[in-house]
């Protein structure tokens, strides 16, 4: 189980991903996890991804294999939410194992600057009843540009 | 069968639906001419971008679609 990654219609637990994760591969030295939840400030009442079939899941897969390829690791697990959550929701799961803790700790880090830039995902927050889209933001480009 | 057009993000919003049919075959003139102006103004954007079924359009003026083809039009993402 090197790569896995999945894009999910409900709600999940990252722990009860991250245990048979970390557990199906016996002697790692160090397991990296970062999980985003839908912020709670700014009176967001609800956030709502939506995604095209053809290409966001293909695209995650591109990823993870690009971040295998890039760093010395075990295995590497990539989770998306799509659909509609609430502040507090896990949105995004990256797990990285691996003989030693600094690739682990990178490819999550890349990872999730892909995720942040690149993934097809389009988001849009309610507040006060109404939603709106949400625009790239120029910072997540910076960050990308650290892996360049 | 025709052409099945699938709008992304706030194009869906535009649009009025996530999808619709246009006849077959379809060209970039051709896509322009089915949509209502406001929405083929923002297609015409540089920064929206087309897939032909599932495949991004590096020219997206060089769309040639056919019957049964899907055409996702892809305003820029806001991220995961």
């Amino acid at each position: 189980m090197a790569k896995d990654v999945r894009l999910l219609t409900e709600p999940f637990v990252p722990g009860a991903l991250v245990g048979p994760f970390t557990d199906a591969h016996p002697g790692l030295g160090g397991v990296c996890t970062f999980v985003g939840e839908v912020r709670g400030d700014d009176a967001v009442e609800a956030l709502e991804l939506s995604h095209y079939e053809r290409l966001t899941l293909p695209g995650m897969e591109s990823l993870a294999d690009e971040t295998l390829a890039r760093f010395e690791l075990m295995g590497l697990l990539i989770v998306h939410r799509v659909g509609a959550m609430l502040p507090g929701e896990p949105i995004v799961l990256v797990s990285a194992c691996a003989r030693h803790r600094r690739p682990a700790i990178q490819a999550v880090d890349f990872a999730m600057d892909n995720l942040k830039s690149n993934a097809w995902f389009w988001k849009r927050e309610k507040r006060g009843g109404e939603w709106s889209w949400i625009e790239p933001r120029p910072e997540d480009h910076a960050d990308l540009a650290r892996w360049k | 069968m025709a052409v099945k057009l699938v709008f992304l993000g706030k194009l869906a919003d535009l649009a009025g639906a996530p999808e619709r049919e246009a006849a077959a075959p379809l060209d970039w003139g051709g896509l322009l001419k089915a949509l209502e102006p406001a929405l083929a103004a923002q297609v015409s954007s540089e920064k929206v971008r087309i897939a032909l079924n599932g495949g991004l359009l590096s020219d997206k003026s060089a769309l040639a679609a056919r019957e049964g083809d899907e055409v996702a039009l892809l305003p820029p993402v806001s991220g995961g």
